[in-house]
């Protein structure tokens, strides 16, 4: 008996220090928010950011984050277009190698500290040291000294990118770089507090630690639920900020986000599910949000192996037996677009090519497929026999299904499809081993047709399909000497036509980008890059409904 | 009593040791890095991360490094928290996990026990038929299943509770994740107790307590209870246990930051430190909690104690 009432004492204990533990985690989070003052913007991330250090961070979900407490040179207007940021103006050198920056006045950190064209140049500097081990480093490839610097070979000092005064930046290029606008909007060349680093080390990116020179800043970071910001007012535009809070929520589960978004729980969600797609778009018509965006969905060869290596032609009928529009409207049917081309509509001073047989019908498609695959020396009783690797998703698997089927119905070829854990198929992509055909995709770093091309170069360590084509690669060299934009472009179409008639891609739809947004947050507006600055939105009356 | 304690605790050390070597050959025997993604990156860029997080290194070198570190407590920089060390992270998450799997085991502990000596002294009625018919679908519908359907009804229809972790800074926020980690361990415990209640109050002992005229519900307060619950005792430690180091599909769908999220996580980026961390602070749980199981063992039978 007193051995039972010991166990009850201990489990009492237990249940008093579980109910104590709640007491002090919510301590740090600002729990007057959700209650007392002005409403918080919540809005969803589909991932945790691996980091909110602007060089060392890698993710979309961290560059959305970032993109609100940070600001680069350039940045974005709520529907896409580029306007000056920290920088108020800016000249270009005629020869397009030299661009001079000019900060504004009023440009301040969250602390009051002004913003100066040295912070510009540490951050650049820490972008391509070899010791911040940076994902984007490779951004900067153009700027002078950049990828002898990435590689070891020069002192991150040496790098192109001069503070001429407190409040002036000269960035020197080893070539016309027209998108170099574009790449300075990206939160891997936000600048860094120079002070906070030599304070606080690698930790600086911390709440209470990290500066900020955006809209926002860092309140609170809880791992794996959710970051708090909290509005900057030393920053140079406050006054057209209208959220004083904004709570970034990480919601991994498609369906668990859609019920917090119903519950009350968020104003923005960062997707919408598949499965209830047809149910929401008629339920929340005037919430849903769909639009393109910079990005593909494909399918690679492996140009290294057979079948697919040296088979132009092979490869050609498989592209061309699969029925994009089918894919787009019965499987993923969120308004996807149809791919024919590499580069998506929508890309600044550019039009994308189109496969040559985008504007046949499907039964003149499919003949020409089928004489293609004999030509290859397929036949019915001799079928071609392949692998096609995917990442384990419904909508993978789906997609992958239908591709079967079309090559077994319009050409007889039988595809063995194989799903795989995301790292094991990178992991097999790259070691170009097992891997005949693969899924991938790949969205743009900045607005430009070259974020799309680079890649295909043979050098390019994307170019997973490992396509090598001297033409391709000389094109692309070419259009990069381009200060002209319309001859460049030239260069750049040319080198996609080249690209497509190779098929060493299949590319499938261009992804849209889903939000769900309430009807009480204003001053949304889609746009390709799907970037939403949570300081050109603002919270009007919100209805009744205030959490518990 | 205190030098059973200290051989066990030292007795653990070589466990942990194989725990350790076993799970640090898993990982990296796994495909893939911790920093591969669709955007390949330059080859000088994927040698500067690797030598970042020397992984350059030779695995036996990594090892012992790694090792070196857990002895001084230190588990490393997180790979996919850039920001945190794991350390940092497992302090962080489980307190969280804790909460949430004290205060699930306590609702299950007394609600199944209760239901299961309820069932029990009602043997083959229809309310033990009821009770052992809600316990076994209980067991059957997977949280996963129960879970939405619970923030459907709770959070989206009648908007009682918050659907998340983060959808509300008051305890609210603690039930319906403890309720799902909840449902299946009582179903579980009730089962047990019934059972072992049933054989229990069958034994020479009880027979004799009732020959001398004791009444049923003192019989199963004084006599029954107690050796009836070591079943359902030796069950609960592996139990908590898992219920403590976080439930994956709870913390996902309630997005709770706990360590299951924590370890799935790390699992898919291939984040070696913050896997083996996680595995090592797992077994020491185990470990630790099998000890609590056996030392409470010896003090509810004597029989134990005495050996």
């Amino acid at each position: 008996m007193k051995k039972i009432r010991l166990l009850s004492v201990i489990l009492v204990s237990l249940a008093g220090a579980a109910l104590t533990l709640n007491g002090c985690s919510k301590g740090g989070s600002g729990d007057d928010s959700s209650r007392s003052g002005p409403p918080a913007l919540n809005r969803a991330l589909a991932a945790e950011p691996e980091s909110l250090d602007p060089q060392k961070s890698r993710s979309t979900q961290a560059a959305d984050v970032l993109r609100d407490i940070g600001e680069g040179l350039v940045t974005y207007t709520a529907a896409g277009e580029l306007v000056p940021g920290t920088a108020a103006s800016w000249e270009m050198a005629d020869d397009g190698l030299t661009y001079t920056f000019r900060l504004r006045e009023d440009a301040r950190w969250s602390n009051g500290d002004p913003v100066t064209a040295a912070d510009f140049v540490f951050g650049l500097q820490r972008l391509v040291d070899p010791a911040t081990a940076a994902f984007y480093a490779a951004e900067l490839g153009n700027v002078v000294n950049a990828a002898a610097i990435v590689a070891g070979d020069k002192e991150p000092g040496e790098l192109g990118v001069v503070a001429a005064d407190e409040r002036t930046l000269v960035v020197s290029l080893e070539r016309p770089t027209p998108y170099l606008l574009s790449l300075l909007t990206h939160p891997s060349t936000f600048p860094v507090h120079r002070g906070s680093v030599a304070q606080h080390g690698d930790a600086f990116a911390r709440p209470g630690t990290l500066l900020s020179n955006g809209a926002y800043a860092l309140a609170d970071w809880e791992p794996g639920a959710m970051i708090d910001l909290q509005r900057n007012t030393h920053y140079w535009n406050d006054a057209e900020t209208s959220i004083d809070h904004v709570r970034y929520h990480v919601v991994t589960q498609e369906l668990a986000e859609f019920n917090r978004y119903r519950a009350g729980e968020l104003h923005v969600t960062s997707t919408v599910p598949p499965e209830n797609f047809e149910q929401i778009r008629a339920d929340y018509a005037s919430e849903l949000h769909v639009a393109p965006t910079l990005g593909v969905y494909y399918y690679g060869f492996n140009l290294t192996r057979p079948p697919f290596a040296d088979n132009p032609e092979l490869r050609q009928a498989l592209s061309m037996a699969i029925d994009r529009k089918i894919l787009v409207e019965r499987i993923t049917g969120r308004g996807e677009a149809p791919a024919y081309s590499w580069v998506p509509p929508g890309v600044d001073n550019y039009e994308p090519v189109q496969l040559p047989y985008a504007g046949l019908s499907r039964q003149e498609r499919n003949a020409i497929a089928q004489s293609l695959y004999r030509k290859a020396g397929y036949s019915k009783n001799k079928p071609l026999r392949f692998e096609l690797r995917y990442n384990t998703l419904d909508t993978h698997q789906k997609i992958a299904l239908a591709a079967q089927a079309m090559w077994r119905e319009v050409l007889g070829a039988e595809a063995t499809i194989v799903n795989v854990e995301f790292q094991v198929l990178l992991d097999q992509m790259r070691e170009r081993e097992v891997t005949q055909m693969f899924r991938s995709s790949w969205f743009g770093d900045y607005n430009d047709a070259n974020s799309f091309l680079a890649i295909m170069q043979s050098d390019s360590a994307a170019n997973i399909p490992a396509y090598s084509n001297a033409e391709y690669d000389e094109l692309l060299r070419s259009a990069g000497e381009q200060v002209d934009l319309a001859r460049r472009r030239l260069y750049l179409e040319e080198a996609e036509r080249v690209l497509l008639a190779d098929h060493a891609v299949i590319p499938l739809y261009f992804y849209v980008s889903k939000h769900l947004v309430k009807p009480e947050v204003g001053g949304w507006q889609d746009n390709t890059l799907n970037y939403h600055y949570s300081q050109h939105l603002s919270l009007g009356a919100v209805e009744g409904d205030t959490r518990p | 009593m205190l030098r059973y304690t200290l051989r066990r605790l030292l007795g653990a050390i070589p466990t942990l040791f194989l725990v350790i070597v076993l799970a640090f050959l898993l990982v990296h025997a796994a495909p893939g890095g911790p920093f591969d993604d669709e955007r390949a990156l330059p080859a000088e860029i994927e040698a500067n991360i690797a030598a970042a997080y020397h992984l350059d290194e030779p695995l036996p070198l990594q090892f012992l490094r790694y090792l070196g570190g857990v002895v001084r407590g230190d588990f490393g920089p997180s790979y996919s928290y850039r920001d945190y060390t794991v350390s940092e992270l497992i302090g962080r998450s489980f307190p969280v996990s804790l909460q949430l799997g004290v205060l699930a085991m306590l609702l299950a502990a007394v609600t199944g026990v209760s239901l299961g000596v309820v069932a029990a002294l009602r043997q083959n009625t229809a309310l033990d038929k009821i009770v052992m018919g809600v316990a076994m679908t209980g067991i059957s519908i997977p949280v996963f299943v129960i879970a939405p359907l619970l923030v459907l009804l709770l959070a989206v229809q009648l908007q009682w509770l918050p659907a998340s972790w983060t959808g509300s800074d008051s305890g609210s926020r603690l039930l319906l994740p403890v309720i799902s980690l909840a449902l299946p361990q009582i179903a579980y415990i009730a089962r047990l107790t019934r059972a072992s209640l049933i054989e229990v109050l069958s034994s020479d002992f009880i027979r004799t307590a009732r020959a001398q005229g004791l009444g049923t519900a003192a019989i199963v307060r004084y006599h029954a209870l107690k050796p009836a619950m070591l079943p359902v005792l030796s069950y609960m430690g592996p139990a908590v246990a898992a219920v403590l180091t976080g439930s994956v599909v709870v913390e996902e769908i309630f997005g709770i930051p706990g360590l299951g999220q924590l370890f799935v996580r790390g699992s898919l980026n291939r984040d070696y430190t913050l896997v083996l961390g996680v595995v090592i602070f797992y077994a020491a749980l185990i470990v630790l909690l099998n000890l609590i199981v056996d030392l409470l063992y010896g003090a509810i039978d004597p029989r134990i104690r005495r050996r």
